[in-house]
């Protein structure tokens, strides 16, 4: 498979030559393959925001280079259009929303993007049917009337029309319900599948993580620790904990299990593998 | 873009100008700008430099920041530099073209420059080096005399620290927000007047209601610590003055009477 974002030695410093300098992201190189679903956490503060900002050209490099579909995001012209094929869902995006209505709101990206009417409205209608809202209301209704979880579903919608190649989002799922959460992520599964879409997804639910990622990159304090599948991350749990974050309750379970002497595996990550394990483990010691 | 530090922003430090009583600090600013804008001549304007230069060093302020503060009124200083010495007439240095510049108005141009740098300089020196907390504090404590006459101090220095505070929280949500567009294609500069405030909206609205909520929370955040406006408040941090202030308002005022005595006698 081929890589479509390319980083290579990426360092990043805010205020640089004030008494404010921070160094934010310090050396960073990752390959993000095509169509990979790949999941960045880190404890807050550790550089996930900045370090996707970088992939659609809202922010350029103090150091080193990343190339996101074949673009150097240091050449001035190309990083202009970047935001057609990379979209990235900010954190509370529910604070940006603007329009009159939900549906304008919804199509101020394809508008921007110069599509004819008809196309927008059929953008529009998929990217809200996606998320769930019933674009015949959403034409009638304020965003500033819904509930927070409604408005952070319209936002998401928002950038969902763009189509893009590659969508970024930044901790979607914080301050939703678990049922939000688990239907948001069906969502983002769904866009997926359908567009073949590659999913950057920042989060410090490691549910999720364990749930939906097939990559997982770990920072601190701006310095990538770790990349690899969530089954290699999650079994270095002590290096984990002291980067402050932590392992999915299941697996936290499972490992419960063991330190008690209980035979279990050791590599389980979701609920439904934890079921399975403790149905065997019920099942063993009732014969 | 927005980002950096904005004009003025206090860096923290602990110089000797750092540790000043904001009080002093607001007599000292005041005592300057009165010899620089009413009194001082020529003489009296090197006098007050040579203050404002002594002043800099001891703040150790970087030189990179004074200047910067300077930075955004470099285009004013420059054309009036230009329009004094061009218009001035007099013994006749230069000619270029049309332009005639003279002797008087190269040295009425450097003056008048010197004296609007200064100035910037100056008003600037308190809020680089005093947390906005304890400037307004010093400010509330100077105006408070005026209580009696039935001016509301507290509030107007509440008011004052409240709007100081959420600068930059305004900034970076604006920062964030243009971001969040710019992501969805939006352009913020093209186009017609009309074409152009209408590609603000989708930075204003958002900025607004931000500030709106916030308004709200902060309000309910304080009304449920009971607060109430100035009645027999007491601070945690008194000000007091000690030797060094003493001292510093005794040179600024001996600058001061020196300006004035250059000028009259
Ligand atoms: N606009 C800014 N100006 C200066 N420093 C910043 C700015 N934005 C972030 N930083 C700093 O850069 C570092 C990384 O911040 P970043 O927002 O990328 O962290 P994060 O991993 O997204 O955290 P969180 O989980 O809280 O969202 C932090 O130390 C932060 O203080
Ligand atoms: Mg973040």
């Amino acid at each position: 498979m081929s890589s479509i974002i390319e980083i290579d030695k990426l360092s990043h410093i805010y205020s640089p030559g004030t008494p404010f300098q921070v160094t934010s992201l310090d050396s960073i190189s990752l390959d993000i393959k095509k169509g990979v679903f790949l999941a960045i956490i880190g404890s807050t503060g550790s550089g996930k925001s900045t370090l996707v900002r970088h992939f659609n050209g809202l922010l350029t490099p103090a150091a080193g280079n990343v190339r996101v579909c074949g673009i150097d995001t240091a050449d001035k012209k190309q990083r202009r259009n970047l935001w057609r094929s990379v979209g990235l869902v900010f954190q509370q995006p529910e604070h940006q929303l603007f329009e009159e209505t939900v549906f304008t709101d919804v199509a101020f990206g394809p508008r921007n993007m110069g599509l004819t009417e008809a196309e927008i409205t059929e953008r529009v209608h998929e990217a809200l049917r996606l998320v769930g809202l019933d674009p015949l209301e959403a034409a009638r209704m304020s965003p500033f009337c819904l509930s927070g979880g409604m408005r952070r579903r319209a936002a998401i919608a928002g950038v969902l029309a763009l189509k893009p190649q590659v969508l970024i989002l930044d901790e979607p799922t914080a301050g939703l319900d678990p049922q939000g959460k688990r239907q948001l992520m069906k969502h983002i599964e769904e866009f997926r599948r359908r567009e073949g879409a590659t999913i950057i997804l920042v989060t410090h639910d490691m549910e999720e993580v364990a749930l939906m990622a097939e990559r997982v990159a770990v920072l601190n304090r701006g310095r990538l620790v770790m990349e690899g599948k969530p089954r290699e991350i999650f079994s270095r749990a002590a290096e984990l904990t002291a980067i402050g974050l932590d392992l999915p309750a299941p697996a936290r379970l499972i490992r419960q299990l063991r330190l008690l002497g209980k035979p279990v595996r050791t590599d389980v990550l979701t609920t439904a593998e934890a079921e399975e394990e403790i149905a065997r483990l019920l099942g063993e010691t009732q014969c | 873009m927005l980002s950096g530090i904005s004009l003025g922003q206090y860096i923290p430090g602990d110089s000797l100008l750092h540790r000043l009583d904001p009080r002093t600090k607001v007599i000292g600013v005041l005592a300057a700008a009165a010899s620089i804008l009413a009194f001082a001549n020529w003489q009296g304007l090197v006098l007050t430099a040579l203050l404002t230069l002594i002043a800099l060093l001891v703040s150790k302020l970087p030189l990179g920041i004074i200047l910067g503060s300077l930075k955004s009124l470099w285009l004013l200083l420059v054309i009036t530099f230009l329009l004094q010495a061009f218009l001035t007439p007099g013994t006749l240095l230069a000619v270029l073209g049309p332009l005639k510049i003279s002797r008087e108005g190269v040295f009425a141009a450097g003056e008048i420059v010197l004296r609007l740098a200064l100035l910037i300089l100056i008003a600037f020196l308190p809020t680089l080096t005093t947390p906005p907390i304890k400037l307004t504090a010093g400010l509330e404590s100077i105006i408070s005399p005026l209580q009696r006459l039935g001016v509301p101090a507290h509030e107007l220095a509440l008011m004052m620290t409240l709007a100081l505070r959420f600068v930059p929280t305004l900034l970076q949500e604006a920062e964030v927000v243009i971001s969040a567009q710019r992501s969805r294609g939006a352009g913020f500069t093209t186009g017609s007047p009309a074409k152009w405030a209408r590609s603000l909206l989708p930075l204003f609205v958002p900025l607004f209601a931000g500030a709106l909520r916030r308004a709200d929370d902060l309000a309910v955040a304080m009304e449920s610590r009971c607060y109430r406006g100035g009645a027999n408040r007491t601070r945690m941090n008194a000000l007091k003055f000690s030797a060094p202030d003493y001292v510093v308002i005794g040179v600024t005022l001996a600058v001061l009477a020196g300006v004035v005595a250059l000028r009259f006698i």
